[in-house]
Formats: C-alpha cells, structure tokens, sequence
C-alpha cells in the first residue's frame, strides 16, 4: 500500500475531514453536475435562448445573495430582502408614473436613485435595530418581512402596476459583447463586495464580529457602524435587484416581487460555504451557490415540476448545507 | 502492584504531521490518583482524548482489566466504565439539576418521565458527595462549583471504574476547591482510579498519589508523589535545571524599583456601580505596576473593566494623561491608548475563526488602514515583530488562533495590545490558566514594559503575583476598597490581613443568615497562605 493511498483511506474515514471538503467544494461539484444533467436530459438546454433566459433571470438573485452573504458573516439574517425588493418596485412605480396618475412623473434615473435609497433606508431600520436595540436579527428582520410588503401594497396603491419604460428594455435586452448589462452589473458588484471582505477594514471588522462580538467591542472595533453598514449594504442591494425585477416584468407587483426570495439568497449563501454562525463569508462560492439555485428551478420548471416542489428542494439544500456545516471537533 | 485497571502503552499521534504524544505509557490503578502534569501544550488533553475515545491511535495501545480496547466514539468508553469530567460543565443549565443528573438516560414510568424518582435518587445521589441544593432548580441557577460537582456525581453514579478529570478545578473557589477534593477521596475510597490533569501544584500534592510528567509530547516522568518536591516538579515541567528557577526568583524579587515622581498617567476615581463597584479609585503613573489585590468577586476585573469604559458607571471620572474620559466604549480608551487584556480569554479575547494574524491586527486597524484598505505589508511587519519578541509558538501567522495551546493565545491577545503602543495597560489574569514556562515569559514581559515607562494595572488571582510584580496594590472587597499599599508595605500577610480584617466586621451580621458566610474569612485565608 502506498502513502498516498493511506492517506486517502485516512481521509475518507476522517468524518470531519469529509464535511470540510463538502462544505468547501461541495457547491462547485453539484454545479457542475447539475449543468451535466441538463446537458444530457434537458431538451434545448444548450440553446442560446435558453441561456439567455437563465442569464436574465440570474442577476437578482446574485446581487441579494451578496448582501446576504455579509449579514451571515456578521452571524445575523437578513429575512427582510425580498420584501425590501418589492418597496424598491413600488417606490420606482411611484416616481416614473405621470402625476396625473397619482404618481410623481420623475426621469428614470432619479426613480431608480430614489428606489435604491429607499433600500437602503429599510436596511440602516435593520441595522438600528440590530444593532443598538440588539434585537435578534431573525426577529428584526421577520417584523420587516411582514410589515414591508404591506408598505409596497400601499404605495402602489394595491395592485399590480404596469409600467411603460422605454430604459426598462435596456435593462432588460441590452447586452455589451453578448453579455447582458445586468449580468455585468452583478458581476461587478460581486468582484466589490468580494474586494470588501478580503482586503477592507470593513470586511475585517465584519468578519471580527461574526466570531466573535464581545470580543470585538473589546478591542475597540466600531461594532455597532459597521452592523448597520452591512445590514444597509443588503437593504441596498436588494433594492437593485428589486429595480432589475421589475424591468423585467415590465410592472411592479409588490405581492409577487422578490417573493421567498430571502430562501434562495440564505440557500445560495450557505450552500456557498458561508458559516450561519458567522465569522467566514465565500462570495465566489456565494455566486456559485446563486446559480445553482436559479438553475435548479429552471431545471425543475422545463421538467414541468410545480413551483411548490421547487422550494422544498431549496429546503432540503439548505438543510443539507446546515448539515455539512456543523462545527466538527477539532484538534485539542 | 495490583493488575492496573486501566494501562496505556506506548501511545502515539500526530496531527497534520506534527507530534502530539510519542511513545507514552501510564498505568491507572484501581483506589488511586494518578495526576497528569505539564505546560500547555504538552500533550495531557491528547492522552485523554486517545483514552475516551475522541481520536484513535496512531500506534500503541489501551488496555481495560488487561484487555485491549479501542473505543471508536466518548459514549463507547463511557459505557465501559470510563468517565470524563471536563474543565468546562457541559451540562444543560436550563434543565433541572435533577435531570441533568439523569440526561441521557432518564427513568421513566408508563413512558412517561419519572420526575419522582429522579428527584428523590439525584439528591440521594447529591448528598453522598455533600452536596445540598434544591434538585429540581435549574443547573444554571447553581454556583459553578456546584454545577461542577453535578456533572461528577452524573458521571460517578454511572458506574465508573476509571474517573478522568480535566482540570476540574480552574473555574472553582477555594471552598469549592477543598469540596471537590474530598470527593476525589471519596472516589478514591470507593477503588476507582482517578486522572487528574491540573495547573495547580497545591491540588496535585494534596490529593494524588502518583504523578506523570509529560513534556512536548513525551513522558518525562512517573513516580509516587512522595518522592518528588515541588521544585523537581516545576523543573522537570519546564525541562529545566532546579537551580535556575531559584535564581530567578531571586533576581525578580529584587527588582522593585524607586519611581520617578511623575504625573500619573492614568487616574480614575470615585468609581462607583450599583451592587458591583462601591467607590474604587485607580491612580498608576508612568512606569508603575499597580496591583489589583482581592477574592473572587471583590470586584477587580470590574474595576479594569470600568476604567477601560467596557462597565457603565453610575459614577466617578477617568481620566488618562489628564483628559477626562467623556465617552464610555472600549474604542475611546484605545484611541487614548488604554489597552485591556481581558479575563475570559475564550469569550471576550480571541476571535476564534480567524488566524494568529488577523488576530493581532484587530485592535491597531485604524493605525494599519489606509483609505479603508488595510495594508498587507504593515500587518505582516506588525505580526512578524511580535510573533518573535513574544516568541509565539505557531506554524506560521495564518494557523489558526483557535488550534494554539493557551499561553499562545494569551500572547497572541498581548501582541494584539502591544502593537496599540499603549501607554496604560490594563491586563486581567494575564498568566490564568497558561503553563509554568509562559508564565514566567509573561511576567517578564510585564516587568518590562513597566520599565519602559509603561503604567500597568495587574489583576491576579494569585497573591504571589500581585505581591511580586505590583509596586502599588489596591485591596478589594466586595466592589470597595479596603486599602492601598506601596513599596516596602506590600506582602502577602499584609494583604490578607486586610481582606481578613474586613471579614471579620461582617461576620457578626451573616453569621446569624447563613454558616457559609462565617466560614468564608478564615477558610479563605488559610487555602491561600499555603501557597
């Protein structure tokens, strides 16, 4: 028997060494073998209108992702980001409907400025709450999720808004070298928020907190700015993705918008390797995880399995995420 | 000698490549105590964890009553007979003592729990060991000491013939101390053979019969406790000559100095919290080591913790190099270069998760961020420096703070306040719970930097420390002050002479409530005297 066979056995049976591995790799690995599969069984899959509706439809989820994936660092939640999308559509309804229509008749680029901001607004109320009330996150953060979409309905008005917005095309069809621009956007915001975690002062602190916060007021960290910084980053990137949804539904409909979507962004992030209990956050496996989500329900939709079994796979990912992350016993 | 009942030979692991145990045999007799001493690091906890279970052998064996076993999980070894108490009470503290005295394997009657029956036998079973407490409170609510004695009777009353204890004492009083000593008696009346792993020389001479040294991973030596003085034991601990430690000793001892005159840097008065700080004031020049002198709970680290802006106050002021404190954060005082070590070195020091590295550089990151970028190329040079000057034993700055032995956490936590440049250090046990040869570094290190100028605040446990280190001691009881001592005036006696003094006048009022209350005094005294 070689050394290099020994140690292979040794790791096999080493358990925690086995989590390690999954939790790290395990999100790559089932990437690619869902993309495998969709080769193999799913008709027209390869085709480029395929592709370009899985395209279209990654850039929310991936921007909200992001967000999240920065509040779990801190070992908070943020439950509130699907909500946080649909105030974004119907603050952006708002500002480009004429005024004769109740609305406020703005150019595009202020209703979208004025929809992001209203993100981030919801995400420094989180962040507050957080923060110096010390809420748990998960309750802070539910009592947004509720109340949130209530406040959308009531801006719009209640119903689904069409809206006639020549930008919204851009958004929706404009591509820069075959890559569509809200891609591009998502991508340059992840390599941001990546660059943020790994060489700020910011992601530093954020990554302090999330192992250990008593530790951090004690060596002098501003604990409480940088919470609510990352809880208004979420608010504020959800926002984004809440403006990217609703060009491309060409409406605003604050009871359909951005709905369940804080499961998909959780499932994304921790199947990407970030730990729930916070103190380590993967962006790169965070995205990884995004598209796994996003191609698993198209996967599941051209298969013509209802929306509803789509989430309890989501579910049971999470789950089995959770599950490869339980602290494993170390040396000593 | 009788078949031993438990007996390791030659027991070996690595992790990763690097040596944990080589070549180690211990034998446990049946009605003895075997004590398990070394620095940090020296391979006691792998010992254990390769007994009970926890990781398997890499060569070697264990033998139960002449059988060779190899439990493949804790409960395995449990069921054989073999039951491990922790430093820490992994117990649920919500639960009722009573069924935490039962977890795992509670009676019931009809399906049902029987609350009855594990009432009445926890108690039963509590009041063998001279434990009186209400069973059916929650765990919690108890005294550290008493929830540690819960989880030995749990783990005695399940049958055991072989008890291991690791470091069953570091969070418990003296009173408590002596309490858990008899129950070692007792175990050991009762024929089963007990480990006792332990920091504290006194504990292992008064309550074990054998005593192994292990030493980086290696068995130094295994005698009866008899034949061995306290200082061959300290030196064979620290692999070092007898001689040396005495001279040490010596030259520290007379290392107290005669302070300039200076305006003190750091000047907190009149510091006053409810139930917690009754007037206490803190004045510590450039250069001086003030000593923090008190029992547990006499309010020193809240004092520390006060002046460091981490306890709100209902009154007094701060004031460091004449600017009075306005705001109370951590972050203010360490803009002012105030730097605190604190005590709980698991819960409010380190940063588990994260490297030796981002460790360090946590507390200076303002001084080492530019622009909102933190400068790879200061850290690295900030981390370099003091990994060498506090010789941090590591694989390198990006291991993980989490896998060091606890004297290498505690300097990795001094590096953290050290590159702050501080100007007033505030350093709450820094030498608990870390082996006989850091300590001796860190104590150095203290000494020092006060002669660099540095004004020091100690708090310590231990009297010897305090007395050898402080130029200044403050004395402390229940959060008041009972009096300040300089220079020549400081000594053990002294100290003690006061806290006892201050007992004394409370005895006549709690001796009516309660027999503890009166005990405490003279009882206290006499653990600590012996050191």
């Amino acid at each position: 028997m070689t050394t290099a066979d020994t140690t292979w056995r040794a790791r096999l049976t080493d358990r925690a060494a086995v989590l390690t591995w999954v939790r790290e790799h395990g999100v790559y690995i089932a990437l690619l073998l869902l993309v495998v599969y969709n080769v193999v069984a799913t008709a027209n899959f390869t085709t480029v209108p395929t592709l370009q509706l899985l395209f279209s439809q990654l850039p929310p989820v991936i921007i909200v992702s992001l967000g999240m994936a920065l509040v779990i660092g801190t070992g908070g939640v943020d439950l509130s980001v699907g909500t946080v999308m649909a105030i974004a559509s119907a603050v952006l309804a708002k500002m480009v409907i004429a005024p004769g229509q109740g609305g406020f008749g703005a150019p595009i680029a202020v209703a979208i400025l004025v929809a992001v901001l209203a993100g981030l607004l919801v995400g420094v109320f989180n962040g507050v709450v957080v923060a110096v009330a010390r809420v748990q996150p998960i309750v802070a953060t539910l009592g947004v999720l509720v109340a949130g979409r209530g406040v959308a309905l009531v801006i719009t008005g209640g119903a689904l808004v069409e809206l006639f917005v020549p930008f919204f095309k851009v958004i929706r069809l404009g591509k820069f070298l075959g890559i569509p621009y809200v891609m591009i956007v998502a991508a340059v915001l992840a390599v941001i928020v990546s660059f943020l975690v790994r060489r700020s002062a910011f992601g530093y602190r954020l990554l302090a907190i999330g192992g250990n916060r008593r530790a951090s007021v004690l060596a002098g960290l501003p604990v409480k700015q940088t919470l609510i910084t990352v809880y208004a980053l979420s608010g504020t990137l959800a926002a984004v993705a809440g403006v990217i949804a609703t060009a491309r539904l060409r409406a605003s409909d604050p009871s359909y918008i951005g709905l369940l979507m804080e499961l998909s962004a959780i499932t994304a992030v921790v199947v990407g390797g970030t730990a729930l209990s916070g103190g380590r956050v993967r962006i790169l496996g965070t995205v990884t995880g995004a598209v796994l989500i996003q191609l698993l329900e198209t996967t599941l939709v051209s298969h013509n399995a209802p929306d509803s079994v789509a989430r309890m796979v989501e579910a049971l990912i999470i789950i089995a995420a959770v599950y490869v992350q339980r602290p494993t016993r170390r040396s000593r | 000698m009788t078949t031993p009942v438990l007996a390791v030979t030659s027991a070996s692991k690595r992790f990763a490549g690097v040596r944990a145990l080589e070549d180690v045999s211990i034998e446990l007799h049946a009605g003895s105590v075997h004590a398990l001493v070394g620095e940090n690091g020296a391979g006691k906890s792998t010992l254990i964890k390769l007994i009970t279970g926890v990781y398997p052998l890499d060569s070697g064996q264990v033998r139960l009553r002449g059988e060779e076993v190899a439990f493949a999980s804790p409960r395995s070894a449990q069921q054989a007979g073999i039951a491990t108490i922790y430093q820490e009470v992994h117990l649920a503290p919500q639960l009722s003592v009573a069924r935490n005295f039962f977890l795992g394997r509670e009676p019931t009657r009809f399906g049902a729990l029987d609350l009855r029956r594990m009432n009445n036998e926890a108690q039963e079973s509590l009041r063998r060991y001279g434990i009186v407490a209400d069973v059916r409170r929650p765990l919690g609510e108890l005294g550290l000491g008493i929830q540690q004695m819960v989880a030995i009777a749990r783990a005695v009353s399940t049958e055991a013939s072989v008890v291991i204890m690791d470091e069953p004492t570091s969070s418990l009083e003296p009173r408590e101390v002596d309490r858990l000593l008899d129950v070692v008696a007792l175990l050991k009346e009762q024929g089963v053979a007990i480990v006792y792993v332990s920091h504290k020389l006194d504990e292992v001479f008064r309550a074990c019969d054998t005593i192994t040294v292990l030493r980086d991973g290696r068995l130094v030596s295994t005698g009866a406790t008899a034949e061995l003085t306290r200082r061959q034991l300290i030196a064979r601990m620290l692999g070092r000559d007898a001689a040396d430690l005495e001279d040490g000793s010596r030259t520290r001892l007379a290392g107290r100095r005669n302070l300039p005159d200076a305006e003190p840097v750091l000047r907190a008065e009149h510091l006053n919290r409810r139930l917690i700080l009754d007037d206490v004031s803190v004045v510590v020049r450039p250069g001086e080591v003030v000593g923090l002198a008190g029992l547990l709970g006499s309010g020193r680290s809240e004092t520390a913790k006060a002046v460091f802006g981490a306890l709100p106050l209902d009154s007094g002021t701060v004031e460091i190099e004449g600017a009075t404190m306005h705001r109370q954060t951590p972050a203010s005082r360490i803009r002012h270069r105030v730097a605190m070590l604190p005590e709980d070195r698991k819960a409010e020091g380190i940063i588990p998760g994260m490297s030796i590295r981002d460790n360090i550089g946590l507390a200076a990151l303002p001084q080492l961020t530019r622009a909102g970028l933190v400068s790879r190329k200061r850290v690295d040079e900030v981390v370099k420096t003091f990994m060498t000057r506090l010789r941090i034993k590591a694989s390198g700055p990006q291991q993980k703070v989490s896998e060091l032995s606890g004297g290498n956490q505690q300097k990795v936590l001094l590096a953290r306040l050290l590159c702050l440049n501080p100007r007033v250090l505030l350093l709450d046990e820094p030498t608990r719970g870390i082996d006989v040869g850091a300590k001796a570094e860190v104590q150095a290190l203290i000494a020092e930097l006060a002669e660099k100028g540095m004004a020091v605040v100690l708090i310590s446990s231990e009297l010897e420390e305090v007395v050898e280190g402080s130029d200044t001691v403050v004395v402390l009881r229940d959060g008041a002050q009972l009096g300040r001592l300089v220079g020549e005036e400081i000594s053990e006696d002294a100290i003690m002479d006061l806290i006892a003094d201050a007992a004394s006048e409370q005895v006549a009022s709690e001796q009516v409530q309660t027999q503890g209350g009166a005990q405490d005094g003279p009882e206290t005294e006499s653990t600590v005297s012996e050191k």
